[in-house]
C-alpha cells in the first residue's frame, strides 16, 4: 500500500454505517417449535414450518420479541406500540420459503444511541452512536458447496443444505450514519460492537460469540473530503469475526477507498468480505442494481403490540449498564482511566473481573492478563481468549503466589505451562517439579556459600551498603534454581549479615 | 341411501340400520359407477376410509359417545394437507408428493371420526372459477356433464351434487367454496376469516383464504362447520374465541323480525334473468318468513374485483415461491451441470399451468420497487373501504343478501380464454373475502331459461356466523315445501347418472 493511514486522515473524514445481526438464544425457532441447539446432525431440528412445506405458517416465539424489546430499551431506543413482520422475497436454495420473513418499515425498536469512550490524544472522549432500528428477522439455513477448490458455489460439483439454522431467531441492529469520528473511526467501530456486545451480554438474549457466527457485523464505509457535505459511495465489508476485525476492517477500507479517490477512480458500491489472514476485503455481490425484495407484510402473522406495561416491567427489569458496572468496577479496584482503557481496548475487562470474582486481587490479576498472558498471546499471534488458560487458572496462581507456594518467576512458568496445554496448575507444578524452596537451612547453605565465594561484597553490606547485596541474591537464587523465595533470601542474607 | 342428508345416515348409523363401513362402501361404488364422467376426485383413499369407518364402527359397538357425524364419509378438496395422502393442489408442481403432517382441518375431522374418502378435483392452487385450471383435467357438473361445476372447488361441489359423499370441505379465497356451490346446487359456507384455522392449507392468498364446510342442506353445513371450526395456537391469524352456535341456528331458522339488507351494487345489470327471478322470490318468501327487507348500499364494492386481482395475485407471487423443486414436489432439469438455478427454473416453467404464472408475474409486478403504492398500495386502501361498507351496511341490517353469481353454469370452455370473464364470476363473492366476513351459497331454485340451478348468499358480520345459518335454513325451509323434494331432485343428467 502506497497510502499511509495518516494520508487519509489528513484528507478525507470517514463516515460510518454498522449492522448488526445477533443470534437470540432462545430455546426454539423464531417462528416454531423446532430445537435452536448448535452443532446438530443437519436437517435433524426442522419441522413442516421451518423447511416451509405446502401449508404449513409461521407463528411468533414471544420470547423473541421479549428479548428484542429488552435490546431495544437498552440502547435507548423506543418501543413501536405497533410493528410488523414483512416478507423480503428473493431465490435462494437455503432459504426454504424463497422468501425471509423480516421487518421493513414497521420495525419493533427506533431511535436510539450507543456511548462509547475512546482514548484519544486528548485523553478520553465520548463518542455517540445513533441506533435507527432494531428489528426482528429469522436466519437462513445453510449451504455447504462440495467439490470445486474455493468451497464457493462457483465450481462445485454439488451442493448440501442443512435447515437447522433456517429459523433462528435473528435481531439487526442498524446505526444511522456515524460522522465526525475523524482518525478514530476505527475505535469507534470497535468500541461501539464491543459496547453492543456487553450489553447483548448483559441482559442475557444471546451467546454474543463473534467467532461462533452469533453475533455478526457488517461494516458499511465511506469517505468524503473533509468539509464536504455529500457522503461519498460506501462499501459494505461483511465476514468481520471479532473485534479486532472491525477495526482492522475500517481502517483497510479507509485506506482502499482514498487509493481509489486519489487515483481519480470511484469507489463501487458492493459487499466485500473481509479476510482475516490479510486484513484485506475482497470483492463479493455488486449492489450497483439494487435488488428489488417486493417486501410487503407478511398476513400470515398478526402485527406486534406489546402492550406498554410489559414494557414498562421490562425496562424495570434492565440489568446495570456495562459503561456503568465499568465505572463502578474501577472505582472498586481503583485503577487509573488509561488502565481501565488499556483494559476494555485488550477486550479483557470481564476476563480480568472474572478471575476477581474468584478471589485473586485486582492488580494481580489486572497485571497477570495484560501483561505476561497479553506478551504469549502476542507471540503467538492469538488473541487472549484463545489460549488455553481461563480466570479460575489464574485466580488459583495469584492464590499460590500470595501463599508463598510460588514466586513471581515461578509463577510464570505454571502459567507458561498451562498455556501449553500441560494442564491445570496443580497439574503443571508437579510434573515440572517446580516448587519453592522455603526451607531456612537449605538456603543458608546456599547464603554461606555465596558470602564465602564473594568476601569483599559480603563485607559492603555488612558495613550497611545495602545495593550490594543484588549481587549476592542474584548467586543465591542461582544456586537454588530460581525455586527460591526471593524476599525471603533477602531477608535471611540481610540478617545474616547483621542488617535486619 | 347415499342420496340422503348427513343428518339422515348419521340417524341411521346410530339406529344400527347401516354400518359406517358399508355406508363408505356405498359411497365408494357411487364414485366408482360415475366419476369416470364427473371427474371430482383426483385421489381415493380406500383403505385407509374404510379402515376409519371400521374403527368407528367399532367404537360405537362398544358404545362410546360420537360426534354427531361419526362414521359419515366426506371429500376433502386437494388443498388441505392429510398425512400420507398425495397432495397436488391441482398442480404439475406437486405431483406425487406425500405430506408428512396432518392439516388442523383435517385433525379436525378425525377426531369427529369423519370418514375422509379421498381429495377432490380444483383450479390449479384454488387460481380459478371452473375447475378448468386443474393440471389433472375439468370436472364436471352433475346438472350437465358439458358445464363447469364452479371453482376452484369444483371437485367438492360436484361431489355433493353426484351423491358422491354427502359432506365436503372447500377453501374460499374470492367465492369458490360459494360460487361452485351455486352453479351445482349444492351449499357452502366460508366461515369468518380466522374461524378455521389455515393451518395446512396450502396458500394461495394468505389473508383471503379461509376453509370451510360444504354439503346438501344448511344443517349438515352447520354440523360439519362446528366440527372443523375454533382456535388455533398454530395459525397466528385464527380467533381466539368461541365458534358461532351454528348447529342450534341452522335448526332453529326463525327469522322473525330479522333485518336482511338487499345489497344494491350486487343485483344490478350483468345478472342473468333466471338468477334475478330466483334472488326476489328467496326474499318474498323470507319476508313471508317474518323477515324485513331493506336496501342497503356499498358504494366501493365496484372496485372489489380490480383489488382483489392485486392483492390476490401479490400474495401468491409470495406464496408459491417455495415450489423450487430443492425439497418436495416435481424437479425438472436436473442434470449434471445444471445450476439449482436452472433447476428453479425449468421446473417452474413446466410445473406451473398457464393462470397460475398469469398471477404470479401480476403480483410479482404489483409488488415490484416504484409500483408497490400504486397497486399493492391502493388495493389495501379499497380493502379497508370495503370493510367499512360493511360496517356501514350491517348497522342496518342483520345480514346482507345478494345472488351468489351474476349466471348459471357456462359450458367448459366457453371462457378459458378469457380471464376477464372468467373474474366476473366472482363479483359478489369477493367482497366477503376482502372484509373477512362470512358468506354463505345455498340454492334459491333452478333459472326458467336453463333449468339450472341458482345461488343465494347470505353475509354476516365477523364471528355472526350463526346469522347465515338462520336465514339459510328459514330459506331452505320454504324452498323446500315450494318444491316438495331437495333442488338436486330436479336435475335431469342426476337421474342419467343414478
Amino acid at each position: 500500500m502506497s497510502l499511509t493511514y495518516d494520508d487519509v486522515i489528513a484528507k478525507y473524514e470517514p463516515v460510518l454505517g454498522l449492522e448488526v445481526h445477533v443470534e437470540l438464544n432462545t430455546n426454539s425457532k423464531m417462528f416454531c417449535g423446532c430445537s435452536t441447539t448448535f452443532g446438530a446432525e443437519p436437517n435433524t431440528q426442522t419441522c413442516p414450518v421451518c423447511l416451509a412445506l405446502p401449508g404449513a405458517l409461521p407463528t411468533v416465539n414471544e420470547k423473541a420479541i421479549e428479548s428484542t424489546i429488552k435490546i431495544g430499551l437498552a440502547l435507548n431506543c423506543s418501543i413501536a406500540p405497533f410493528s410488523r413482520f414483512a416478507r423480503k422475497n428473493y431465490f435462494y436454495p437455503d432459504m426454504p420459503k424463497n422468501f425471509q420473513i423480516s421487518q421493513y418499515d414497521e420495525p419493533i425498536c427506533v431511535n436510539g444511541y450507543v456511548d462509547v469512550e475512546i482514548d484519544t490524544d486528548e485523553g478520553l472522549k465520548k463518542f455517540r452512536v445513533e441506533i435507527e432500528r432494531v428489528h426482528m428477522e429469522e436466519d437462513t439455513g445453510k449451504s455447504l458447496h462440495v467439490g470445486g477448490a474455493t468451497g464457493r458455489i462457483h465450481g462445485a460439483e454439488y451442493s448440501l443444505l442443512d435447515y437447522n439454522r433456517a429459523g433462528i431467531p435473528l435481531v439487526e441492529i442498524v446505526t444511522k450514519i456515524v460522522p465526525g469520528t475523524g482518525k478514530y473511526a476505527p475505535e469507534v467501530a470497535k468500541a461501539y460492537v464491543g459496547e453492543l456486545r456487553d450489553i447483548l451480554r448483559s441482559l442475557g438474549v444471546s451467546d454474543v460469540k463473534m467467532e461462533q457466527g452469533s453475533l455478526r457485523c457488517d461494516a458499511n464505509v465511506s469517505l468524503r473530503l473533509i468539509g464536504a457535505e455529500k457522503l461519498g459511495t460506501r462499501s459494505e465489508t461483511k465476514n468481520v469475526n471479532s473485534l479486532r476485525s472491525v477495526e482492522r476492517a475500517v481502517r483497510g477500507e479507509m485506506i482502499r477507498h482514498a487509493e481509489l479517490l486519489n487515483k481519480g477512480e470511484r469507489v463501487v458500491q458492493e459487499t466485500r468480505h473481509f479476510q482475516e489472514e490479510s486484513g484485506l476485503t475482497r470483492s463479493g455481490r455488486s449492489k450497483e442494481q439494487a435488488e428489488d425484495y417486493r417486501y410487503f407484510p407478511e398476513p400470515d402473522l398478526v402485527p406486534v403490540e406489546p402492550d406498554a406495561t410489559w414494557i414498562e416491567e421490562l425496562r424495570a427489569q434492565l440489568p446495570e449498564r456495562p459503561s456503568v458496572h465499568r465505572k463502578r468496577l474501577q472505582e472498586e479496584w481503583s485503577v487509573p482511566d488509561k488502565e481501565m482503557a488499556a483494559m476494555i481496548n485488550a477486550d479483557l475487562l470481564d476476563t480480568v473481573e472474572a478471575t476477581v470474582i474468584l478471589g485473586s486481587d485486582p492488580t494481580k490479576a489486572r497485571s497477570w492478563w495484560l501483561g505476561e498472558i497479553s506478551r504469549i498471546a502476542n507471540e503467538q499471534n492469538v488473541s487472549v481468549k484463545e489460549l488455553a488458560i481461563t480466570p479460575t487458572d489464574v485466580a488459583e496462581i495469584v492464590s499460590l503466589v500470595a501463599q508463598g507456594e510460588l514466586t513471581d518467576k515461578l509463577a510464570r512458568q505454571v502459567v507458561e505451562g498451562v498455556i501449553a496445554g500441560e494442564g491445570k496448575p496443580a497439574a503443571v507444578i508437579s510434573a515440572r517439579g517446580i516448587k519453592v524452596v522455603n526451607d531456612d537451612s537449605a538456603l543458608m547453605a546456599a547464603i554461606e556459600k555465596a558470602c564465602a565465594a564473594q568476601p569483599e561484597t559480603a563485607e559492603k553490606v555488612r558495613a550497611g551498603h545495602l545495593p550490594a547485596a543484588g549481587a549476592l541474591i542474584g548467586a543465591i537464587m542461582k544456586e537454588t534454581k530460581g525455586q527460591a523465595d526471593a524476599a525471603r533470601v533477602r531477608e535471611l542474607l540481610l540478617g545474616h549479615l547483621g542488617q535486619a | 341411501m347415499i342420496r340422503s342428508s348427513a343428518v339422515e345416515m348419521a340417524s341411521a348409523l346410530a339406529k344400527g340400520e347401516i354400518t359406517s363401513v358399508a355406508l363408505t362402501q356405498l359411497h365408494f361404488d357411487r364414485i366408482a359407477s360415475v366419476d369416470t364422467d364427473v371427474h371430482a376426485f383426483l385421489h381415493l383413499d380406500t383403505d385407509g376410509a374404510l379402515a376409519q369407518a371400521a374403527a368407528v364402527d367399532a367404537k360405537r359397538a362398544k358404545g362410546e359417545k360420537l360426534s354427531p357425524l361419526a362414521g359419515i364419509p366426506l371429500a376433502l378438496k386437494d388443498v388441505l394437507v392429510q398425512k400420507g395422502i398425495p397432495t397436488t393442489c391441482g398442480s404439475k408442481i406437486l405431483e406425487g408428493w406425500r405430506p408428512p403432517y396432518d392439516s388442523t382441518v383435517v385433525t379436525n375431522l378425525k377426531n369427529n371420526d369423519i370418514i375422509i374418502l379421498g381429495k377432490t378435483n380444483m383450479d390449479e392452487f384454488a387460481m380459478g372459477s371452473s375447475t378448468e385450471n386443474s393440471a389433472y383435467g375439468p370436472t364436471h357438473n352433475p346438472w350437465d356433464l358439458s358445464r363447469i361445476p364452479g371453482g376452484s372447488g369444483g371437485g367438492s361441489a360436484a361431489a355433493l351434487a353426484a351423491f358422491e359423499a354427502p359432506l365436503a370441505i372447500g377453501t374460499d379465497t374470492g367465492g369458490s367454496i360459494r360460487q361452485p356451490a351455486a352453479v351445482t346446487g349444492t351449499v357452502g359456507v366460508k366461515p369468518t376469516y380466522g374461524g378455521v384455522s389455515r393451518y395446512g392449507l396450502v396458500a394461495f392468498s394468505s389473508s383471503l383464504d379461509q376453509a370451510g364446510p360444504c354439503a346438501r342442506t344448511v344443517l349438515d353445513t352447520a354440523l360439519l362447520h362446528e366440527a372443523i371450526a375454533g382456535h388455533d395456537p398454530r395459525d397466528s391469524t385464527s380467533i381466539n374465541a368461541p365458534v358461532p352456535n351454528v348447529v342450534a341456528a341452522a335448526k332453529s331458522g326463525d327469522v322473525k323480525g330479522m333485518k336482511i339488507g338487499v345489497v344494491k351494487e350486487l343485483n344490478g345489470d350483468g345478472y342473468q334473468p333466471g338468477v334475478r327471478a330466483r334472488f326476489d322470490e328467496s326474499l318474498e318468501l323470507l319476508a313471508k318468513a317474518g323477515a324485513e327487507i331493506v336496501e342497503v348500499s356499498c358504494p366501493n364494492f365496484e372496485y372489489a374485483l380490480a383489488a382483489y386481482y392485486l392483492i390476490a395475485p401479490s400474495e401468491c407471487s409470495s406464496n408459491l415461491a417455495r415450489f423450487d423443486a430443492m425439497r418436495y414436489g416435481l424437479r425438472v432439469g436436473d442434470v449434471d451441470g445444471a445450476s439449482a438455478e436452472e433447476v428453479m427454473n425449468l421446473t417452474r416453467e413446466v410445473g406451473f399451468g398457464r393462470e397460475v404464472k398469469r398471477r404470479i408475474i401480476l403480483g410479482t409486478y404489483a409488488l415490484s420497487s416504484g409500483y408497490y403504492d400504486a397497486y399493492y398500495g391502493s388495493a389495501q386502501k379499497v380493502r379497508t373501504l370495503i370493510t367499512q361498507d360493511f360496517t356501514s351496511a350491517f348497522t342496518k341490517a342483520d345480514v346482507l343478501v345478494s345472488p351468489t353469481c351474476p349466471t348459471t353454469a357456462f359450458k367448459i370452455g366457453e371462457k378459458s380464454n378469457d380471464p376477464l370473464a372468467m373474474y366476473l364470476n366472482d363479483i359478489a363473492t369477493i367482497p366477503v373475502n376482502m372484509a373477512g366476513i362470512g358468506g354463505m351459497s345455498l340454492p334459491s331454485g333452478v333459472a326458467d331459461e336453463d333449468g339450472l340451478p341458482v345461488g343465494f348468499q347470505i353475509m354476516s358480520p365477523v364471528m355472526k356466523d350463526e346469522r347465515m345459518y338462520l336465514v339459510g335454513a328459514a330459506l331452505e325451509a320454504a324452498l323446500l315445501s315450494k318444491w316438495g323434494a331437495p333442488i338436486l331432485s330436479k336435475a335431469p343428467s342426476l337421474g342419467g347418472l343414478a
